[in-house]
């Protein structure tokens, strides 16, 4: 369990260890401590059957290609990826000659299910903006799971995609990683020990939204003086935790010792201690380096930043940084701190040896993620780079599980790796592929050709147009 | 090699007069029908194309632009956009295409606000877009204001024709903005015409029989003479397959009106009524999802159900930001060919496709000269360095009126300059 792993400060997070968590205010004698994950996935895996594909052209997701290239998935997970595997007796077989294997595409960056369509105020959940500082919202409280837009992202091959709050606040609140399966509830969906994001938010929206209220922060000196000030709370809290908790096991602390529970700061301390990790929106070049600052302040690690307009900028101090830059194509200039967006932006950051991710911030833009891949491929050829597909390929789902802290466990055709996989009836770099079928923990979750394999969230029943394939 | 030819081709062919040009060895794609030509020659002499062909002779003095394993198409329009008055979006500065609180609405004329050196210009003609039809948003109004007609051309005037339509919303914007339903929309639309129509009668007339605080102005009813008068289109926004049907009654109240659909996301579900009252259609082929009650029925498929009834579409980005992304029309219509492969989907072929982002625009426009490449025509032509539609390619050279156009923008300025990252002998603002 790749959460568990994450929890080597274990002095906050109980369920870490064994025995089983204890939560704030428990029985006399017991340590009372902060539970870390009280709202656990319920997600099961749906039943498949072991499946081989064959004949194929296979982006394993790593940076390698197999042609012909042959996958088989077995109790749900990648089994054997190779030129050809082999064929257990009763398995299904699909020729896929003509046709293209890839890992499950990851959008580390969806507001699908907090902005759901349809868009109407009544179902507007992604941002607590009422005031700055919000680390105590958790976006997976305001999933909608019956939001439309899921399923069509899913007919667009994505198998994992992390949902953010908005950009309105500095502290906007905890992400949380799905698995893109429909549930009744946004528990039902989550990814199974993913670790917390919280995102953060640099520049624009902050400035603008507070300082429109006459109050902090209305500069972006203001953004940075209110994030420290927050830190440094956060830090106090954590010093109080880390006090009681010592002198609870020297036997000197009673269970009423122990501080009062600061929802907010159990978020900060989180990111502090290495559990939660910092997904931070981010345009300017300039900005990224304060923030930057700020972390190495507080001792904190950003892991990536997103919309990243203007990385290739700072593309060598990001991967000096370890920093991951999640990016549109070509989106460019719709506010000013978009201003400087360039085609070449992915590429170049590739290339500086940063990691390189395609995100979609947008229900319609995470259908095509290949595609916005394929663009920024594309131009970072015609700059000469010579970025091969099965390179391109790891900024869609490799590079977005390392940032999202599940890269053990999916994000590539790896033997051993969750079975989220994606059958193409082109190459997805092209702009006529797409996919035909998504096997996700190794059970068809959609099939373009068989309309009982293509969910329909309970919005859409009765609805025109209701059961295209849209 | 090839490349280099071209580039040296190019440098010959500027600056800005439009010499003969003669762009040989191409897959030439002329937007009519689902015309190939492979090996094919294309002739622009004085600014307009003279020949398209294959085999054919090469004018003495020519300049020969080697198209060999490149693909020769017209230049691409938008068949709606915000090229020209809006620079960054939220920068309210430097964006002409709203005005939400002027008193005025039907007489709005963005013509004097386009702006030939915003950067969006340059940075669309890069990616092959010449012409683009250019709108406003929202006004204070359903009547959002006069449109126009723009080349994308580095020099010369860009403006190829002011007021040449009247957008007007309506379904859910069309009802937000006339004070909170349809019903109140319909009727500032009917008051509207009809005082244009009273308007027209009597001009001197207007104001005396003008009632006491009136929604309409003088000068609003008088630009919207000339589309009740059918002279210029009525481009009218509605998405919902009730609205839609709702506009195309308008004609039987307004027999002249000349209208065109912009947005038509459930028009599948009304194509028969949309084909047989022959209205073209401006949208995208990518909406799928209902993000309003007005777009239920959303579906890539659209679009290639309302051709396939007969209707006219034309690719246009309206809105917000995406109308300074005209350079993505090809991306549009390369997934509307890719739809027609899903099961149960519909689709365009790849001439239908290329027509879309072509020559139907400037048909729906009555850009008579434009569009395709067919002699006679305006020597607009892009030439690709693969399949057009495809997302690798893109143009190695664009060409306005005959004339060869620059190939850079704000956009490769920044990258030149970000592109090396090891220090300099001086800081990165030096580098230009």
């Amino acid at each position: 369990m790749r959460f568990l792993a994450l929890s080597g400060l274990a002095l906050l997070a109980a369920c870490a260890t064994k025995p089983p968590p204890k939560s704030a205010g428990g029985k006399a004698g017991d340590i009372v401590s902060i539970p870390s994950d009280p709202y656990p996935s319920t997600y099961r895996a749906f039943p498949g059957v072991t499946t081989i594909i064959r004949n194929a052209v296979v982006y394993d997701g790593t940076g390698r290609k197999f042609a012909p290239g042959a996958v088989r998935i077995e109790n749900g997970l990648i089994a054997e990826i190779g030129s050809e595997v082999a064929i257990p007796a009763g398995a299904t077989v699909i020729d896929a000659a003509g046709k293209f294997v890839t890992p499950g595409v990851i959008d580390i960056h969806s507001h699908l299910g907090v902005y759901p369509s349809p868009g109407v105020d009544a179902l507007s959940d992604g941002n607590e903006a009422t005031s700055p500082a919000r680390p105590e919202v958790w976006a997976e409280h305001s999933v909608w799971p019956q939001d439309p837009g899921f399923s069509r992202a899913l007919a667009g091959g994505v198998t994992t995609l992390h949902i953010l709050p908005g950009s309105a606040n500095l502290f906007g609140g905890r992400g949380t990683t799905l698995k893109n399966v429909y549930g009744r509830s946004v528990q039902d969906m989550k990814f199974p020990g993913a670790p917390y994001s919280l995102k953060m938010a640099c520049g624009e929206n902050p400035k603008r939204v507070y300082g429109a209220r006459n109050q902090l922060p209305s500069t972006r000196m203001g953004n940075i003086a209110y994030g420290r000030q927050a830190w440094s709370d956060a830090s106090t809290y954590r010093r109080k935790w880390e006090d009681y908790t010592r002198r609870a096991k020297a036997g000197t602390a009673k269970p009423s010792d122990a501080p009062r529970r600061e929802i907010a700061n159990d978020t900060l301390v989180g990111v502090l201690n290495g559990e939660i990790l910092i997904q931070n929106h981010c345009y300017r070049a300039d900005e990224m380096t304060n923030m930057i600052g700020m972390a190495h302040e507080f001792g904190y690690k950003i892991t990536a930043f997103h919309h990243a307009v203007e990385s290739y900028k700072v593309a060598d101090l990001l991967a000096k940084e370890g920093i991951c830059s999640a990016m549109w194509a070509d989106w460019y200039g719709f506010k000013m701190e978009s201003y400087d967006g360039i085609r070449e932006n992915i590429a170049l950051v590739d290339k500086a040896g940063a990691c390189a991710i395609v995100h979609s911030d947008d229900a319609n833009g995470i259908q095509r993620l290949n595609q916005e891949a394929a663009k920024a491929m594309a131009a970072g050829n015609r700059m000469g780079m010579g970025i091969t597909p099965e390179r391109a390929w790891t900024w869609l789902s490799l590079n977005p599980a390392k940032g999202l802290g599940i890269a053990a466990r999916t994000g590539s055709l790896e033997a051993g790796k969750m079975g989220d996989v994606v059958l193409w009836n082109a190459d997805p770099f092209s702009v006529y592929a797409r996919p035909e079928k998504v096997w996700i923990d190794g059970a068809v979750i959609y099939d373009w050709a068989d309309r009982s394999r293509r969910p329909v969230a309970d919005f859409e029943l009765g609805q025109p147009g209701r059961g295209d394939p849209k | 090699m090839k490349r280099f030819g071209l580039i040296l081709a190019l440098l010959l062919a500027s600056p800005a007069t439009a010499a003969t040009i003669a762009i040989t060895g191409g897959t030439v794609l002329t937007a009519v029908g689902e015309t190939s030509i492979a090996n094919g020659t294309v002739i622009v002499r004085d600014g307009r194309i003279a020949a398209v062909g294959q085999g054919l002779v090469i004018p003495a003095g020519a300049t020969v632009i080697d198209a060999t394993g490149k693909f020769v198409t017209p230049g691409l329009i938008a068949g709606m956009s915000n090229l020209g008055i809006n620079e960054v979006d939220a920068v309210p500065q430097t964006n002409d295409a709203r005005a939400r609180t002027s008193p005025f609405s039907a007489a709005i004329d963005i013509a004097p606000a386009i702006n030939a050196l915003s950067t969006p210009i340059a940075i669309n003609r890069v990616g092959g877009v010449t012409r683009a039809v250019v709108g406003p948003e929202m006004a204070g109004e359903i009547f959002a204001g006069q449109g126009a007609i723009i080349s994308l051309a580095a020099t010369g005037d860009i403006l190829l024709r002011p007021r040449a339509f009247q957008l007007i919303e309506m379904g859910e914007d069309g009802a937000r903005i006339a004070g909170g339903s349809r019903p109140a929309a319909w009727l500032n639309l009917r008051n509207g015409f009809a005082e244009a129509q009273r308007f027209a009668r009597n001009p001197a007339a207007f104001e005396s029989g003008l009632e006491r605080g009136s929604l309409i102005k003088r000068i609003d009813a008088s630009a919207l003479v000339p589309v009740v008068e059918g002279r210029i289109p009525a481009v009218i926004h509605a998405e919902r397959a009730s609205d839609l049907t709702a506009v195309l009654g308008l004609l039987r109240e307004f027999p002249k009106l000349r209208i065109i659909l912009i947005g038509a996301r459930e028009g599948w579900l009304v194509a028969d009524k949309i084909a047989a009252a022959r209205v073209p259609v401006i949208t995208l082929p990518l909406f799928d999802l209902p993000d309003s009650f007005e777009t239920l029925a959303s579906t890539r498929s659209n679009v290639g159900r309302l051709v396939a009834a007969g209707v006219d579409v034309g690719f246009g980005i309206f809105g917000g930001d995406s109308g300074t992304q005209a350079r993505n029309l090809p991306y549009q219509a390369g997934n509307a060919v890719a739809q027609a492969a899903v099961p149960g989907g519909a689709g365009l072929t790849r001439g239908q496709a290329l027509a879309a982002i072509t020559r139907v625009p400037a048909q729906i426009f009555g850009l008579a000269d434009l569009g395709t490449l067919e002699a006679g025509k305006r020597g607009d032509v892009v030439v690709w360095d693969g399949d057009p539609l495809e997302l690798a390619s893109a143009p190695v050279a664009v060409f306005i009126d005959g004339i060869a156009q620059p190939m850079t923008s704000r956009q490769t300025e920044l990258r030149d300059r970000y592109r090396d990252l090891a220090p300099g002998a001086l800081p990165f603002q030096y580098r230009q």
